[in-house]
């Protein structure tokens, strides 16, 4: 798993990088309350908005950490949005990408390098 | 809503204790304030279901004083102040000369020593330097920074409260008093601003953190942070000045009529009258409704309110889940044409044009107290 300093992270498997938000970003947003993801289909662009995750209070955009084509969106976040909050680096994903190439996935932060820059914070 | 800048807000007298129940804290008008303890969905229910206690200490509080205190009053506001019967306390409207709201706020006679005055927090320094200065000469104002002030909500804040004094339960709905409360100068009225019964208590700086400690050993009282405060008043229907009122809104237009008493329209004698009183008799350009949305992303503040043609009639002042109804609420302003109950109308969000439904508020009823 590697890791952005907007707190998104990225697995990858094969070529098809699976995303979603940090145990520390979904316990700054509180309770999640609704979740938009993309379609499959939608290109998207490392740094694009690629979903949208509300809290009770407020909207944040989730940023595409690689750039590739969206396969799927977890439409399981539509019904069931407090999974973000439960298990957020597992069932709590947000899209899985087809990425074009590895190298900007082996460029984010590991989880030793993404704790570190926790603690700064 | 929020501030960034740490180093130059202002603190509660409740801060530390706010910190050492483990709030998440945020800048709001001025404060480090909790946002959340728990979290704002098990709050907002917790406070539907029991007693939830605020820290407001945030808000302006005041003495005004004088000849004639009430009646100068009534030269800022068009609340009947004159009327206004000993132990009682009135919502009213801060106004421009224009009849824009300036703030709102609470005033009552808790006692035999001028009027008592709580305004918004973001708004206090400019009320109180323009209620100082508009009466000049006639009325005095003291700020009374050296208080503190909470509020106790929810369906068991009454029978908590009782356990301290039970001369509490005695209170109506907008009753206001001063009494000896945890052995300190408090002043006390049966309100809030969450739609449930409780009271608002205003309490010597210093005792604060005492009673506020006190009233958390209850197992049915949990703090409640600002998260919660703002979901519960959206749900009550209640604006919050300075997204669902400014100063470019009149009192007919935030749909606060009930604010303007009957002796004050007669005599047409309150700031802004010509342009208020006109708008009651119908010209009026936009008005404040509820908005049911069954569908889709919560429509916030700044969201386009559109008609069943897609054109842009009014814009969204607050919004967002109602935690009680399990859909989107939200409050905003369109043109009087399209605010009959029941209109379909429809809220832009990101793109998405989502059904909405023009809905009397309060969204969930309100359950305040009133003496039978």
């Amino acid at each position: 798993m590697r890791f952005t300093k907007d707190h998104e992270w990225v697995s990858l498997d094969g070529d098809v990088a699976t995303i979603g938000i940090t145990r520390y970003a979904a316990e700054q947003l509180g309770d999640v309350v609704f979740v938009e993801t993309p379609d499959a289909g939608k290109h998207v662009n490392k740094g694009d908005g690629c979903a949208v995750v509300e809290s009770v209070k407020a909207a944040s955009d989730v940023y595409a950490p690689v750039s590739g084509e969206v396969v799927e969106g977890n439409a399981a976040l539509g019904a069931a949005p407090e999974t973000v909050n439960a298990d957020p680096e597992g069932a709590g994903w947000f899209c899985k990408i087809k990425v074009a190439s590895s190298a900007e996935v082996d460029a984010l932060m590991d989880r030793a390098a993404y704790d570190q820059f926790l603690s700064t914070l | 809503m929020t501030e960034t800048v740490q180093d130059t807000l202002k603190t509660t007298p409740l801060n530390a204790a706010h910190r050492a129940l483990g709030a998440r804290m945020v800048g709001f008008a001025g404060y480090d304030m909790p946002v959340q303890y728990e979290g704002v969905l098990a709050e907002h229910r917790w406070t539907r279901e029991h007693a939830g206690l605020f820290d407001v200490s945030h808000m302006g509080q005041a003495k005004l004083r004088g000849a004639e205190p009430f009646k100068s009053f009534e030269k800022l506001v068009p609340g009947d102040y004159q009327g206004l019967k000993p132990g009682k306390q009135r919502y009213s409207l801060l106004l421009a000369p224009d009849g824009g709201m300036l703030d709102d706020l609470m005033a009552g006679k808790p006692d035999d020593d001028g009027l008592f005055i709580v305004v918004n927090a973001a708004c206090k320094d400019g009320d109180f330097a323009k209620i100082a200065g508009d009466l000049a000469g006639e009325a005095e104002l003291e700020r009374l920074d050296d208080r503190a002030l909470m509020a106790i909500q929810g369906p068991e804040a009454a029978a908590a409260m009782a356990a301290h004094e039970p001369k509490l339960a005695e209170m109506g709905f907008m009753d206001s008093t001063r009494m000896t409360l945890f052995g300190e100068d408090c002043f006390v009225s049966r309100s809030g601003y969450t739609g449930e019964d409780g009271y608002e208590i205003s309490v010597p700086a210093s005792a604060a953190e005492r009673i506020w400690n006190t009233l958390l050993k209850d197992a049915r009282v949990r703090p409640i942070g600002l998260g919660a405060r703002d979901s519960l008043r959206l749900e009550a229907g209640l604006p919050l000045y300075g997204h669902d009122a400014d100063e470019t809104t009149s009192p007919v237009e935030a749909s606060l009529t009930f604010a303007l008493s009957k002796r004050r329209k007669e005599e047409a004698n309150f700031p802004g009258a010509a342009r208020i009183l006109a708008e009651l008799a119908g010209d009026l350009k936009r008005k404040r409704v509820g908005l049911n949305v069954k569908e889709g992303a919560p429509a916030r503040e700044g969201a386009e309110i559109a008609d069943k043609g897609r054109n842009v009639i009014g814009k969204v002042t607050s919004g967002g889940p109602s935690v009680t109804l399990g859909h989107n609420i939200a409050m905003g302003y369109v043109p009087p044409a399209f605010a009959e109950l029941g209109t379909d109308l429809a809220v832009i969000v990101r793109g998405k044009t989502l059904a909405a439904e023009v809905v009397a508020m309060p969204f969930v009823a309100q359950r305040y107290y009133r003496k039978p």
